[in-house]
């Protein structure tokens, strides 16, 4: 029993490590600065997407956390690591690696994530749509709660992650999203079909969102924390039940101010309070990112693999 | 596993692609329809829209236009006479559009007031010498 409980320790430390050795080199990567630059303009959501797509050749690694409160279990925090490459202007590709901490229980690696966002229209519209196609392979004990689908309740992640950790998904995941620009203003609505590859029903839920910059003028001179580059809005989140229990009955749903600032050294900081709205919600998820955008990854790699220039 | 590898693969082969063609600009411009290119730019006598845009500029256009606009393996000049001589309204709808076949992304997400400012600048940089010949 006592070796069978190592070998699990020694398993859940292992998957931590490779958790933070990942996460180190890309912070050393970022550190050291790779070449080229360009400011991100990043929006300030952590769950809904706009229609704006990655730059073409440029690697933007995020890392985000989410605090999350539990009822009936012990409250935790879930990380997880973006990597967004914008293989063309209407293309863009990302991979996750998921983890979390629950308190007073263990640190694990809890799956990947496989993304991807194209764009069908050539020119900007009123709405602008992008369709999305991400495969995951995750277990039970993932909590990065990135989108709410189906039945998600907080008593699914109430489980210890001795048992949670047994549970596999293999998901794959659809989501149309609709993105308007006016006036500075940025308006989406996503909507989000999951299938799981085993034997479950499909599931559907929606995010939407609104944000808009503090200043629309730039100011000629280079600065940090000024308006024009905190980008602020809200959204909203949630379930829609599952092909034979459409609705909203035994669902989650979340409103979460958000807000995002855009720093002229290419690094972008995100933070976000969402409340639950109802009782099978978490009653607080606290959200915070940081990412920082590669420019000339592409052209970096290209040239590693003796590509053209 | 087999999909991490394939995963790895596809995304081998997307950097491949993230290759932006570079003779478009011009063809672009001229595509713009005539409302759009009749705009005049609202922060035309805005005496700090020029330094703005520069800033703006060196932001989020110079990794692939150059720092001084002049070009690179990725993206043409602007300081050809393709985009100068053409309208004020015309470049803010490429900017806004972008090229997105051709590798340029679009920028409506610059608030409306930076991309005009964008275009003060590229419009005060002139013509190139081997242009102006």
């Amino acid at each position: 029993m006592s070796y069978r409980l190592g070998l699990v320790c020694e398993e859940k430390s292992k998957a931590g490590r490779i958790f933070w050795v990942i996460a180190g080199l890309v912070g050393l990567m970022a550190i050291l600065g790779m070449p080229g630059r360009a400011a991100a303009q990043e929006n300030p959501y952590i769950v809904a997407y706009d229609h704006y797509m990655e730059e073409p050749g440029s690697l933007d690694v995020e890392y985000f956390s989410t605090f999350g409160t539990q009822r009936g279990g012990n409250d935790f925090h879930a990380f997880w690591m973006e990597f967004e490459y914008g293989a063309t202007a209407w293309w863009t590709t990302e991979f996750y690696l998921d983890g979390q901490t629950t308190f007073h229980d263990s640190t694990l690696f809890t799956g990947f994530r496989w993304e991807n966002r194209f764009r069908p229209l050539k020119h900007e519209h009123f709405i602008n749509p992008v369709v999305y196609i991400e495969y995951e392979n995750t277990s039970g004990a993932d909590k990065i709660l990135k989108e709410i689908e189906g039945h998600d309740v907080e008593a699914d992640n109430g489980d210890p992650n001795s048992e949670a950790r047994h549970d596999h998904d293999h998901e794959l995941e659809f989501k149309l999203l609709l993105s308007s620009t006016h006036k500075g203003w940025n308006f989406v609505e996503n909507t989000i079909a999951t299938k799981n590859l085993s034997n479950d029903p499909w599931e559907f839920g929606y995010a939407i969102g609104a944000s808009r910059p503090l200043r629309l003028k730039a100011t000629p001179t280079r600065c940090n924390f000024c308006r024009e580059n905190v980008i602020a809005g809200v959204e909203l989140y949630g379930g829609l039940g599952d092909r034979h229990s459409f609705g909203l009955k035994d669902t989650s749903h979340y409103l979460a101010p958000v807000m995002a600032v855009n720093l002229p050294s290419d690094w972008t900081l995100r933070l976000s309070a969402g409340w639950g709205l109802n009782d099978q919600s978490h009653k607080f998820l606290l959200r915070w990112g940081v990412s920082r955008e590669f420019a000339g990854f592409g052209d970096l790699v290209g040239k590693m693999f003796g590509g053209r220039n | 596993m087999a999909l991490l590898g394939l995963s790895a693969a596809l995304l081998m082969v997307s950097v491949g692609q993230a290759r932006p063609e570079k003779d478009f600009t011009g063809n672009e411009m001229a595509k713009a329809p005539e409302k759009w290119k009749a705009r005049t730019n609202p922060l035309e006598h805005d005496p700090e829209a020029v330094t703005a845009g520069q800033k703006l500029f060196g932001m989020h256009c110079a990794e692939c236009h150059g720092q001084n606009a002049e070009g690179t393996h990725r993206a043409p000049t602007m300081r050809s006479s393709d985009v100068q001589e053409a309208t004020p309204g015309a470049i803010f709808w490429v900017l806004t559009n972008g090229i997105v076949w051709h590798g340029m992304p679009v920028w409506s997400k610059l608030p409306e007031p930076m991309r005009w400012q964008l275009v003060a600048y590229v419009k005060s940089l002139g013509l190139t010498s081997k242009d102006l010949h």
